[in-house]
């Protein structure tokens, strides 16, 4: 499942279905599984009513709503506070599926950014062409759906400049990331378009090392930190929800700050 | 005759008049389940990321995932339960009358009085100094909690809010510290109910 070099000129449609077959449907439908079992409620009764599938259902059903009050509470042209230079978290956490020296592998030299879906140019991206993008420096607050944050400072390009410069539909609902390893977010059109969405090549003023998420990561200051992903290879723009890695085992799908 | 007598001997005691009304006894224990989840659940997303060196060994939701969207499930239970209470018992009155005057004076002389066993709970419906600082201090922590929840959950959308606490790390602290204050509010709470359980009878009938 880990790729530890990305293949030159992959096609993003396979690159898609090979995403979509990680993460089944069926097993999309079964998030909660676990999410809630035995020992949820051993301190209040000793059974485990939250296991029942009508209460899985319900969560969801309450974590769909939640998706919706956030996107009604999401103000596009309000920024994340910034912070000064000395404030930048030193050393920056590292934090994946994955442990440091098993962060995935992406040779920058045969790297292409994939584009595809609703957009008006689907030619691919190499590293080279990306760094001639307009890049600006943000240093903001990483938040982790776990609880703890850090201050980092990410140098990109903006992710409105670049999806309007490929001629991308911006009245469609998704963006859709596909990560070198198989990791993948959804996110929506606004946040999407949000000044401080970066396509980021350097943290700290260097180029993204590896445990960032070499070459590329998308950085979402309005976001928790699984909805920032590493080592992008492909972006899609779309009507559908396609999910995401934590998403669909149950972390909730719009997790806006 | 003599049923009808005893009517009227109960009908003027202190034990016939309605200690709680209905909006009273229904958002409590509406709150009470809220924050069994709330707090549960809490327990469980802090284990996450804990802000002091220890874990909680129980709570809701078997893992952050689970636990997250009871969090986020139970708040909209808590916080508009919440909000129907602190606008009926400011409506109404009842906690300018409940809760109000705390005097010093008077708290320090209940709290001798409840610590050497010699408080009186004759009369449910007039609450003694002790009592009223507890409330008001609970509804106070309550208040807290949902604001710091708020802020810790949307610090760029409500980041003035977020600001208030002292940014985002602070907020955390506050939002243990506001479930601190209520988990210790519910000990003595469960426990003196417990000892004097016709207060616990009014809370489910109301007298």
């Amino acid at each position: 499942m880990r790729v530890r070099k990305q293949p030159p000129g992959v096609d993003p449609k396979h690159l898609i279905k090979d995403a979509a077959k990680l993460l089944p449907q069926s097993s999309r439908r079964r998030f909660l599984r676990g999410a809630t079992s035995v020992g949820a409620l051993t301190f209040l009764t000793g059974c485990d009513i939250l296991d029942s599938p009508s209460a899985e259902h319900a969560l969801r059903v309450v974590s769909k709503f939640n998706d919706w009050v956030q996107a009604q509470m999401f103000q596009p042209h309000k920024l994340a506070p910034t912070y000064p230079e000395s404030a930048v978290t030193k050393p920056f956490p590292f934090n994946a599926y994955y442990s440091e020296d098993e962060a995935p592998e992406v040779d920058g030299e045969t790297y292409k950014l994939e584009i595809a879906g609703l957009v008006g140019n689907k030619q691919s991206w190499t590293l080279d062409q990306l760094y001639q993008l307009p890049q600006e420096k943000q240093i903001t607050r990483h938040i982790c759906v776990e609880g703890w944050s850090a201050i980092g400072s990410w140098t990109g390009a903006r992710l409105s400049d670049f999806l309007t410069r490929i001629g991308a539909d911006l009245t469609a609902k998704y963006v859709y990331f596909i990560c070198a390893e198989g990791y993948s977010n959804t996110i929506d059109m606004p946040t999407a378009l949000h000044p401080q969405t970066q396509m980021t090549f350097r943290f700290a003023d260097e180029i993204l090392p590896r445990k960032y998420g070499y070459p590329m990561k998308i950085r979402i200051p309005t976001k928790l930190g699984f909805k920032n992903p590493k080592h992008v290879v492909a972006m899609v723009v779309t009507n559908e929800d396609r999910g995401g890695y934590w998403e669909d085992q149950g972390y909730n799908w719009f997790s806006g700050s | 005759m003599s049923a009808q007598a005893f009517d009227v001997v109960t009908l003027t005691g202190p034990a016939s008049q309605v200690v709680h009304p209905i909006w009273v006894r229904v958002t409590h224990w509406i709150n009470a389940l809220a924050m069994i989840f709330m707090i549960g659940s809490g327990w469980t997303i802090y284990n996450a990321s804990p802000l002091f060196p220890f874990v909680f060994p129980v709570g809701i939701g078997n893992w952050l995932a689970g636990a997250l969207l009871v969090h986020f499930a139970a708040m909209w239970v808590l916080a508009v339960n919440g909000l129907v209470y602190l606008t009926l018992g400011i409506a109404t009155g009842r906690f300018r009358r409940k809760l109000f005057p705390i005097r010093p004076s008077d708290v320090a002389r209940d709290l001798v009085a409840a610590l050497s066993g010699q408080l009186s709970h004759e009369d449910l419906s007039v609450y003694n100094a002790v009592q009223r600082l507890l409330y008001l201090g609970v509804i106070l922590a309550g208040i807290v909690a949902v604001l710091s929840g708020l802020s810790i959950w949307k610090p760029v959308q409500v980041q003035e809010l977020t600001a208030l606490f002292g940014g985002y790390d602070a907020a955390r602290y506050v939002h243990f510290f506001a479930m601190t204050a209520i988990v210790g509010f519910l000990v003595i709470h469960i426990l003196l109910a417990l000892i004097v359980p016709k207060s616990l009878r009014a809370m489910v009938i109301g007298r």
